[in-house]
């Protein structure tokens, strides 16, 4: 418990611009949203016509609404999954503090200071159709033609994989950091008793490293549902047909495209209701302590 | 495993040798593939921004740096007034982290050091911007921006990212460290809060000011959808958006043009990232031989 400074009005006045940019940028732009979302414009944009849960009901029965959920599950699961089982398992294998490897951190750190916007354009080249390395072992390997411009699987699995790729420096680093204050002793006694290495991961490091893997899950997950615009846009811009209409971006085309902003606050409540559960997990499971994002 | 429960001795031989020789060797071949692997996009993309179309649509494709490197650069820079485009997207980052830096640093005092009437309030106030990405409040947000008359503004792209739930945390968790016997002294010697704000904590919070600011640089430099809504003009536009303009062709994407403009748009963040990162990793403590 730190001394208080006896002031009275001091505290108020420090904390006043930090409220103010929250309350007029973030609490009541978000009200306005869900008070939009009740509504819907007329023909002509002129009028405001309150039209109750009807924004919701019919965002769960459009297929295009339903398609872009689908779709943004997909690439979740890939981001998600594939990049935390991926980083974790070269970080498992990584981790000993062998003379070196502040060398190997300091370069896997690289790609998280890229935009995902560059991340989707350096593999938008890499796997082009008429000259990408990607493409050409692809085809060599299986003889499928990979052309993520026109077929939709393949665009999707792109945009995964360049997601994926800019965020394994990240995890890497964060699941060496867990691994490394780990008690050696532990594994030691593991080994005496005679479990060996598989069983010891599953049993001891994998448990003790889940502080680290949740924290890792939640920001992989709000990365890849909040900060991907930049990439669809850049590249595919929802194609090809609507196979990488990423939340996000559908978001962005009915509300400032099509110019519905009462569909467009609906879909954006939707995500409010789901960023406020992750969030709630996230302080209720691991704290308030504070870990970079 | 067999041979490390078993005690004879070319078994605990073969045991040190293994720990001694092989896991070292294993474990840096892994970490060289892995850092190859993340790395091989960034170099293919950079050999691709000193080619011409010719070289690279070649076959087998070609894994050397061509010639064209200065013309590639010299026609994104002019084609998309890169000068202008860095230029505006340096400030904005710049301001931003140092305008978060300071908000935060202010806030974390107070929580920290000072009693007042609705503390938690604020504190949950501050805190509820987490769960408020832009996603869900862009159509409000837009009006209000459009209301201010802030559309392609500076205005606009700074002052709505001021506040800062991390750094508020940030900071209140490295502040609740310090010694209370610092701040009882200097009251006994009748230091007021922001003196004692100035010569005592600010010094303290160095490495996480230098933590915050890469972060938040980076964040800012890397935004894109706020900048194309609401600074999508010559005054105003980033890199990012630029780059879509470079995508953004009748025919096939000019990919030697749009490699070299990203090479541009990634040196200014990547600077900051290799003059700070130090900090960055030790706030996560991965410098724990020091």
């Amino acid at each position: 418990m730190q001394t208080h400074f006896p002031n009275k009005a001091l505290p108020y006045i420090l904390l006043s611009p930090s409220v103010i940019v929250v309350l007029i940028f973030f609490v009541i732009p978000s009200v306005d949203s869900l008070y939009l979302s009740f509504f819907r414009v007329n023909m002509l944009g002129t009028k405001q016509i309150f039209v109750g849960m009807q924004n919701f009901t019919r965002l769960f029965k459009d297929t295009a609404y339903l398609n872009s959920v689908v779709v943004s599950v997909k690439f979740a699961i890939f981001v998600v999954f594939g990049g935390l089982s991926a980083s974790l398992g070269i970080a498992v294998v990584a981790n000993q503090r062998y003379r070196g490897f502040g060398v190997y951190r300091t370069l896997l750190i690289w790609p998280y200071a890229l935009s995902p916007a560059i991340a989707a354009l350096i593999w938008g080249l890499m796997m082009d159709p008429s000259f990408g390395v990607v493409s050409h072992i692809i085809q060599s390997l299986t003889g499928i033609r990979f052309s993520y411009l026109t077929n939709g699987f393949h665009a999707l699995l792109f945009l995964s994989v360049a997601a994926t790729w800019k965020m394994l420096g990240y995890n890497i680093i964060f699941f060496l950091a867990g691994l490394q204050s780990m008690q050696p002793e532990l594994l030691e006694a593991a080994s005496i008793d005679g479990a060996n290495s598989w069983q010891r991961f599953w049993r001891i490091v994998f448990p003790l490293l889940s502080p680290t893997t949740f924290f890792l899950f939640i920001m992989n997950t709000l990365y890849a549902f909040f900060q991907v615009f930049g990439m669809v846009h850049i590249t595919t811009e929802g194609g090809p047909g609507r196979a990488t209409d990423l939340l996000v971006f559908k978001l962005y085309r009915d509300g400032f495209i099509g110019m519905n902003t009462g569909f467009a606050s609906a879909q954006s409540i939707v995500l409010l209701i789901m960023v406020a559960t992750l969030t709630i997990v996230q302080f209720r499971y691991a704290g308030s302590r504070v870990v970079y994002r | 495993m067999s041979v490390q429960t078993s005690t004879s001795p070319t078994a605990s031989r073969w045991l040190r040798l293994q720990k001694t020789v092989l896991a070292p060797v294993v474990a840096h071949a892994i970490m060289l593939l892995t850092v190859a692997v993340i790395l091989f996009p960034v170099i293919y993309a950079f050999m691709l921004s000193t080619q011409t179309p010719a070289e690279y649509y070649q076959f087998p494709p070609r894994l050397l740096p061509g010639d064209a490197f200065w013309d590639n650069i010299t026609f994104v820079w002019n084609r998309i007034n890169m000068g202008r485009l860095l230029w505006n997207t340096v400030f904005i980052a710049t301001t931003v982290a140092f305008g978060k830096i300071f908000l935060s640093i202010i806030g974390a005092f107070a929580f920290v050091y000072f009693d007042f009437r609705f503390k938690t309030f604020f504190f949950l106030m501050i805190l509820i911007t987490h769960m408020l990405p832009l996603p869900v409040r862009i159509v409000p947000t837009f009006e209000l921006i459009d209301q201010f008359n802030w559309i392609n503004t500076y205005n606009a792209m700074t002052i709505p990212f001021f506040a800062s739930a991390t750094g508020i945390l940030l900071f209140r968790q490295l502040y609740q460290t310090i010694p209370p016997s610092l701040a009882d002294a200097a009251r006994i010697d009748g230091a007021g809060p922001l003196q004692f704000l100035w010569a005592i904590v600010l010094p303290i919070s160095r490495t996480n000011i230098a933590a915050l600011f890469l972060i938040e640089f980076i964040y800012m430099w890397n935004q894109y959808l706020w900048p194309l809504l609401i600074a999508n003009a010559d005054r105003t536009r980033v890199v990012q958006i630029g780059l879509k303009q470079l995508v953004d062709t009748d025919a096939a994407v000019n990919w030697h043009y749009v490699s070299a403009g990203m090479l541009l748009s990634a040196i200014p963040p990547l600077i900051v990232l290799v003059i700070l990162q130090r900090s960055l990793l030790e706030g996560m403590s991965l410098y724990e031989e020091k």
